[in-house]
């Protein structure tokens, strides 16, 4: 008995051995070595962006940029830019002079009333007036020079060949980074001085209400310094000034923007706000010169006619008067 | 005319960075830019891969598409190429880049990037080919030798492929086929919108 248990055990190990050496090699040729078996995958990396950033690694060069590999959302910014941004400002501007030329057809200038008194009161004075010009040179030489940068490739290349073309473009650039910045003193100093004249009030709503007394003739509704309308101006440079300064500041300094991402952001934003400013301030223009008899001089000589004034600004004078009680109505021009 | 690309097989690439050193020592490229680099993904993990990646010369190119002075031209090779002449340094292009390839010889503060700069494919510029005006502004032009781009054709482990299209993606296809194993085409979907299907 003992001798048979014996032999039995070890025909069971032998037996077991002779599995675990033929059976090792039929296990391994099961699951052939696949180095790649945990290996990144192209296609995983792409879908777990879901269309933010960068895949990335690491780099034995000093540039940490250049660690990102592969940032798919560079082609879509490109097509953003080229067809919203294109499309946008091309209807935004384009549509505003449509507007503009349909006003003055259908209304025509904008006449006084009462026709010229010939007598003038002072309305912005030359630090006023400064402050105005400034920014509106600045921003002309602005509106134009990025205007160009969306463009210029498609008008301006065939009228006048590359090689001017670049010369232009590289100098424009040069105007529009440098210009920039007499352009937010402006902005900052107009907001300074004429806040307090452009804070909403009730009168505006009535204003609002009666379209200003500029869609049919027979007088304007009352206001003060500023009307609703510009009003509307004023917030909308000083608001739209500030946005524009703003992703200006970051398309300068890339790196204050941080991940391209942002950066590309911020040009998206500059664009179309610009296209949005540049349709306003074609508004303001026209309203400004064509649009309206007696209107340029606030802004050239800074003094404007007495009727004028009481047609489009009645609170103002009114209000004017009380202040300077004892002198003459109005500051009287000498004639001429 | 053939359609020319790069294909990196990671799986093979060991990050050696001859590519790298290659390119800049052929085109003299200046300090500070990296036209083609090694990007090591998941590092010290396993199954950490690299690589090689440059201007991978794009279909429908976002970088030609933004720039706002038209400098881009493609040949008939489909090498992405540009004028260093007409570029203003507005930066655009790198944004627009899926692969940072447009790079520049200054910090782009203030919008003072200098000319732009980028892989060629070793295929110059806009100036006659293979004079000292070319090489100057873009590095060798080894295409007009017939020769292809030197990162490629040094690489040790036959990781780097450049060439027709077709071609390396046939090379790329029978050694996945062979192995069993393959990462995939790094960045083909995003330059080319298509991928090596094996
Ligand atoms: C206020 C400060 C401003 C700053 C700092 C600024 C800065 C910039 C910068 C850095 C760029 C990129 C191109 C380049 O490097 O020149 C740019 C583009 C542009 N800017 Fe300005 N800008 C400002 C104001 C304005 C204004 C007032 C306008 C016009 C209303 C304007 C319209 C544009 C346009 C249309 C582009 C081109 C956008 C595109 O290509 O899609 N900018 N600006
Ligand atoms: S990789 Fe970048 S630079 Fe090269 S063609 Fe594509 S977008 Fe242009
Ligand atoms: S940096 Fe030069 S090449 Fe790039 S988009 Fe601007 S002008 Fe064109």
């Amino acid at each position: 008995m003992v001798a048979q248990s014996y032999f039995a055990r070890i025909t069971l190990t032998l037996a077991m051995l002779a599995a675990l050496f033929f059976a090792a090699p039929m296990a391994g040729a099961q699951e052939p070595v696949n180095p790649t078996a945990r290996s990144v995958q192209e296609q995983q990396l792409l879908e777990a962006l879901q269309g933010g950033n960068a895949i990335s690694g690491r780099v034995s060069i000093p540039d940490q940029r250049a660690a990102d590999l592969i940032k798919p959302e560079g082609r879509n910014w490109s097509g953003t830019h080229n067809s919203t941004v294109y499309w946008t400002t091309t209807a935004v501007v384009l549509g505003m002079l449509a507007l503009l030329t349909v006003f003055y057809f259908v209304r025509g200038r904008i006449r006084l009333e009462h026709g010229f008194a010939g007598r003038t009161i002072k309305r912005f004075n030359s630090f006023e007036r400064f402050a105005h010009w400034l920014t509106a040179v600045c921003f002309i030489l602005l509106a134009l020079t990025g205007l160009n940068l969306i463009f210029g490739r498609y008008v301006l290349i065939p009228l006048f060949g590359a090689d001017t073309f670049a010369t232009a473009t590289q100098l424009g650039k040069v105007v529009h980074n440098y210009i920039a910045w007499p352009f937010m003193l402006g902005i900052a100093i107009m907001l300074v001085v004429w806040i307090k004249d452009n804070i909403p009030g009730r009168i505006d709503l009535d204003w609002i209400k009666a379209g200003g007394g500029m869609l049919k003739g027979g007088g304007h509704p009352p206001a003060k310094r500023f009307n609703a309308g510009q009003k509307i101006i004023f917030w909308s440079v000083v608001l739209g000034g500030a946005a524009l300064s703003f992703t200006g500041v970051l398309l300068l300094f890339p790196q204050l923007a941080g991940e391209p991402g942002n950066w590309q952001l911020a040009q998206l934003a500059h664009a179309i706000i610009a296209a949005v400013m540049t349709a306003v301030i074609l508004a303001h223009i026209y309203i400004g010169t064509l649009g309206m008899e007696g209107a340029f001089d606030a802004m050239g000589s800074g003094q404007v006619d007495v009727n004028w004034a009481r047609e489009h600004h009645s609170l103002w004078v009114a209000e004017r008067d009380t202040a300077v009680e004892g002198e003459p109505r109005g500051h009287v021009a000498p004639a001429e | 005319m053939a359609r020319m690309k790069f294909l990196c097989d990671a799986d093979r690439c060991i990050e050696c960075n001859a590519c790298v050193t290659a390119c800049k020592n052929e085109h003299e490229v200046p300090w500070g830019i990296n036209r083609r680099r090694v990007v090591t993904i998941n590092d010290g993990l396993p199954g950490e891969r690299s690589v090689s990646m440059a201007c991978m010369h794009c279909t429908d190119a976002p970088c030609a598409s933004v720039c706002p002075v038209d400098c881009f031209y493609t040949t008939a090779d489909a090498v992405v190429l540009h004028s260093k002449d007409l570029c203003i340094g507005c930066g655009y292009c790198f944004y627009a880049c899926p692969f940072g390839a447009p790079q520049y010889p200054k910090v782009g503060n203030f919008g003072s990037r200098g000319k732009m700069d980028k892989c060629t494919y070793c295929a110059g510029g806009p100036e006659a080919d293979m004079t000292m005006a070319e090489y100057e502004k873009y590095g060798a032009n080894r295409l007009a030798e017939g020769k292809l781009p030197l990162c490629a054709e040094m690489c040790s482990t036959k990781a780097l492929l450049a060439g027709d299209g077709d071609i390396i993606a046939e090379i790329y296809r029978e050694r996945v086929t062979t192995r069993g194993y393959g990462s995939g085409a790094w960045g083909w979907q995003t330059a080319y919108q298509e991928s090596i299907n094996v």
